[in-house]
C-alpha cells in the first residue's frame, strides 16, 4: 500500500513538472477522420503534420495535438471546442465532414485559425479551406493503365459519388484516352472510405469481370493486396502503397499536405495568418506522384512527361471532352471552370457506369 | 474442462449495491497498468480521462448532448428487454425518426411557424414506433426471430438514409456532397442555455422519458404486466394479458424514444440530416441498457458515465497524446469490469472436469 501511495506521490510531482515543460511557441492541432494507420487518408495527413513540425523546429518550437476517427456529426464540434480551449492556436480539420462543426466553433473563438480540408464554407475571417488537385495525378495514372493494360479495361473502386471522387474517375478516363481512345472504365462503388474487407471484395470483383489494372479512391491497401495475389498492376492511394505490393504498384497519388501545413503554421507564428482558399497541385507540390515503378521505359518516360506538362500548367479538363451521353461538354481548347470541377457530378465518355445520382 | 456459471442461492445485497464501485476501482487499477505500460503517466491519464471533463460547465453541456440520445434509445430498451422482447434494432428506428421528422424543413421549406418544431418531433417518435412495429408484427404473425428482423432493418434503413440525402433531399447549393438543407430557424430544437453551451431540450426529453418510464415500470399496471409476460408469458395468459399485444407495445415504445433520439440529434445537435448520422447509438444504448440495469434511473447514469467515457477519451487523447486505440480499449474495460462484477454477484464460476473436481474438492479441503 505505501508503495503505491508513493508512486501515486511521484506521479504527481511528474505530472507538475511535464506542465512546467510544455511551453511551445504555437500549439498546431490536427482531426483526422480516419485512424493515423489507414496508410491512406488520415495516415498522409498525420504525416504531413510531423513534417510540419519538423520543419518548424521540433517539439520544442511547435507543440502537436490531434484526435483520430472523430465522427463527423455532433461528436466533431465538441472535439473542436476541446481543441479551441485547450491551447490550440491553429486548428486542422481534415475532413469534408467537420465543415459545419469547423464554421460553428470558428464563430465563437476568433482567435483561433481554423483550416478546413477539402471544403467550400468560410463563414468567419479565422476560417480557411485547402484541397488538392488529385486528379491530376488520377490523370497520369489513365495514361499509365492505357498503356499497361491488355484488356484495355481498368477497374476504380470508389467511396462515395462526391465530386472529388467523380472528378478523380473522369481525369483518369480522360488520360487513359489521349493512348487509347476507347479504354474503358468500370467502377464499383464500396460505399465506404475505409473498409479492408469491402474494398477487397470490390477488387476481386473488378477483377473478375476482366479488368487488368486496379485504382482505388478508399483508403485501405486491401486492393492492392489483393491485385498483388492476383498478379495484375495497381495504383496506390493517398500514400506511397509499395510496401504492400512489391511487383504491384504502378505508383500512386501521394497526397504530400507538409509544405502547406508548414506554410500556415509558420504563417500564425509569423503573425501574418489571413483566410485564404487553397487547392493546390503538382505544380506547388501538393500532390506528388510515387516512384513509377513496375512498367517499362517507355511508360514511365509517358508519365513523367505528364507529370511535367501538369507542372507547366496543364489542366486535365481542356476540351474537347464529351460527356458520357456522347454530348459535348468542353469545347476544344477550354478549361473546366473552378466552380463545375468542384460540383463535378457526370460522367465524361468512356465511364462504364451510371453515376448514382 | 470447462467452465460453468452456477446462479448463487442467495447474493449479497451489499455487494449488489457496491458492485459498479468495485468495477470502477478494478477499471482503474488496469487502466493504470495499461497506461503505466504505454509510457503515460497513469494519474495523469486517469484525471483526464474522469475528472477534467467534468470541470467546467461547456463541457457538461457537452456531456448531456452525449448522453441524450444514449438515454432516451436505453430507458425504451430496457422497456422492451424486460418484456423479453429483443429489440436490437433501435438505430434503424432512430434513422426512421429522424427522417421522417426531417421530412417537413425539407420538404416545405416555405412553412414556418412554431408548430413545426413540435410537429417534427411528433413525427420523429412515430416515424420510430412504425419502424419499430414492423419486426413485432414479423414476430406476432409469423413468429420471426425479432433480434434478426430488428437488426437487418437497420441496415435498411441506413441505406434508405443514405439514398435520401445523397439523390431526392441533396441540398441543390451543396457541391453535390450528400445533406440536407439546414434547417430554418423553427425547425431546430433550441438549447436549454446557450449561453453556457450547446446542450439542448433533447436532454430534457431522455430524463421525463426516462422518470416517466420509471414510474410505469414501478407503480403501474402496465409495468407488472411487462414484467410478468417477460419472465414467465404462460403466468401472463393466466392474469389476461395479450403477450402480443405487449410485443407490439415494447418495440413502439422502444421504437417512438429511439425516433425522438434521432430526430432531437438532427434538429438539435446536427442542424440538417446527413448521411452520418448513424454513428452506432442504437447499438451502444443496449451497453446502456444493460450498464443500468435495466431501471430506467439506472439508465440515466449509466448514459453520463459512458458519455463520460468518450469525452475523457478525447481529453486524453489531447492531452497526454494516447491513441485512439488505447482510449476504446479502456472504455471496453471498463464494460467488462461491470459486468464482470455483475455476473460474479449473481453467480459462481464452478470448473467441471476431472483434474478441476480435483482441484474444486483440494479447495475445500483447505
Amino acid at each position: 500500500m505505501r508503495k503505491t501511495l508513493l508512486s501515486l506521490a511521484t506521479a504527481t510531482a511528474a505530472l507538475a513538472l511535464a506542465t512546467v515543460a510544455a511551453e511551445a511557441k504555437v500549439k498546431a492541432c490536427f482531426i483526422y477522420v480516419g485512424p493515423i494507420g489507414d496508410f491512406g487518408w488520415s495516415y498522409q495527413h498525420h504525416q504531413g503534420a510531423l513534417e510540419m513540425q519538423k520543419n518548424l523546429g521540433g517539439e520544442e518550437q511547435v507543440e502537436l495535438a490531434y484526435l483520430e476517427s472523430v465522427p463527423e456529426g455532433a461528436d466533431a464540434e465538441r472535439a473542436l471546442e476541446r481543441f479551441a480551449r485547450s491551447g490550440c492556436n491553429i486548428i486542422f480539420t481534415t475532413s469534408f465532414g467537420y465543415m459545419d462543426a469547423t464554421n460553428a466553433v470558428a464563430g465563437k473563438f476568433p482567435d483561433v485559425k481554423f483550416e478546413h480540408a477539402t471544403g467550400y464554407k468560410r463563414d468567419h475571417a479565422n476560417v480557411a479551406t485547402y484541397n488538392s488537385k488529385f486528379h491530376e495525378g488520377r490523370y497520369v495514372q489513365g495514361i499509365i493503365a492505357a498503356k499497361m493494360s491488355k484488356a484495355g479495361v481498368a477497374g476504380y473502386i470508389a467511396s462515395f459519388p462526391i465530386p472529388e471522387v467523380v472528378m478523380g474517375i473522369n481525369a483518369f478516363v480522360l488520360g487513359a484516352q489521349t493512348v487509347n481512345p476507347d479504354f474503358k472504365l468500370k467502377v464499383v462503388w464500396a460505399n465506404t472510405w475505409f473498409d479492408p474487407g469491402k474494398e477487397a471484395n470490390a477488387a476481386k470483383a473488378l477483377i473478375d469481370q476482366g479488368v487488368d489494372i486496379i485504382t482505388q479512391h478508399t483508403d485501405s491497401t486491401a486492393p492492392m493486396q489483393v491485385a498483388a495475389e492476383r498478379g495484375i498492376k495497381a495504383f496506390g492511394q493517398a500514400s506511397d502503397m509499395i510496401a504492400f505490393g512489391k511487383e504491384t504498384q504502378l505508383t500512386a497519388v501521394v497526397d504530400n499536405w507538409g509544405p502547406y501545413y508548414t506554410e500556415r503554421v509558420k504563417a500564425v507564428v509569423d503573425g501574418i495568418w489571413s483566410q485564404v482558399d487553397v487547392w493546390g497541385g503538382m505544380k506547388e507540390g501538393h500532390v506528388v506522384m510515387a516512384p513509377f515503378a513496375n512498367m517499362p521505359d517507355d511508360v514511365k518516360a509517358a508519365a513523367e512527361a505528364a507529370v511535367e506538362k501538369i507542372k507547366g500548367g496543364f489542366e486535365p479538363f481542356t476540351g474537347p471532352v464529351a460527356k458520357q451521353d456522347g454530348s459535348e461538354w468542353l469545347k476544344d481548347g477550354e478549361r473546366a471552370d473552378n466552380g463545375v470541377l468542384l460540383g463535378l457530378n457526370f460522367y465524361v465518355k468512356g465511364v462504364d457506369d451510371k453515376l448514382p445520382q | 474442462m470447462r467452465l460453468e456459471l452456477v446462479k448463487r442461492p442467495q447474493h449479497s445485497a451489499l455487494f449488489s449495491a457496491l458492485s459498479p464501485f468495485i468495477a470502477l476501482g478494478l477499471t482503474l487499477v488496469a487502466g493504470a497498468i495499461m497506461f503505466s505500460l504505454l509510457g503515460k503517466n497513469p494519474v495523469e491519464a486517469l484525471y483526464y480521462y474522469f475528472i477534467d471533463p467534468l470541470r467546467e460547465t461547456w463541457s457538461l453541456h457537452e456531456l448531456a448532448v452525449k448522453a441524450a440520445p444514449l438515454i432516451l434509445i436505453a430507458v425504451g430498451l430496457s422497456v422492451c428487454y424486460l418484456s423479453n422482447n429483443w429489440n436490437i434494432g433501435a438505430e434503424g428506428q432512430y434513422i426512421a425518426g429522424a427522417v421522417l421528422g426531417s421530412s417537413i424543413p425539407v420538404l416545405l421549406p416555405g412553412f414556418q411557424s412554431w408548430i413545426v418544431l413540435p410537429l417534427m418531433l411528433i413525427l420523429g417518435m412515430a416515424g420510430g414506433a412504425a419502424y419499430g412495429s414492423i419486426p413485432a408484427w414479423l414476430k406476432v404473425r409469423f413468429n420471426t426471430n425479432e433480434i434478426l428482423t430488428s437488426l437487418m432493418l437497420v441496415y435498411v434503413a441506413q441505406l434508405f438514409n443514405d439514398w435520401l440525402v445523397r439523390g431526392p433531399w441533396r441540398n441543390p447549393q451543396g457541391f453535390s456532397f450528400p445533406g440536407t438543407v439546414r434547417f430554418h430557424e423553427y425547425a431546430v430544437l433550441p438549447e436549454i442555455w446557450p449561453e453556457a453551451g450547446r446542450a439542448n431540450w433533447g436532454f430534457v426529453f431522455a430524463l421525463v422519458a426516462a422518470l416517466l418510464l420509471w414510474f410505469m415500470m414501478s407503480r403501474t399496471l402496465k409495468g407488472f404486466e411487462v414484467r410478468v409476460l417477460g419472465q414467465s408469458p404462460r403466468a401472463g395468459r393466466f392474469a389476461g394479458f395479450s403477450s402480443g399485444r405487449m410485443v407490439f407495445f415494447a418495440f413502439m415504445v422502444s421504437g417512438a424514444l429511439a425516433g425522438l433520439a434521432g430526430i432531437s440529434e438532427v434538429s438539435g445537435a446536427v442542424g440538417h440530416l446527413n448521411e452520418k448520422l448513424s454513428i452506432g447509438y442504437g447499438f451502444t444504448a443496449i451497453i446502456v441498457a444493460f450498464l443500468g440495469r435495466l431501471n430506467p434511473l439506472g439508465v440515466v447514469a449509466a448514459g453520463l458515465v459512458l458519455a463520460l467515457t468518450y469525452l475523457g477519451g478525447e481529453a486524453a487523447q489531447i492531452s497526454i497524446g494516447v491513441s485512439d486505440k488505447a482510449v476504446r480499449a479502456f472504455q471496453g474495460m471498463l464494460l467488462f469490469f461491470v459486468l464482470a462484477c455483475d455476473t460474479l454477484i449473481h453467480y459462481r464460476i464452478r470448473f467441471v472436469g476431472a483434474r478441476a473436481a480435483r482441484a474444486g474438492e483440494a479447495a475445500q479441503n483447505v
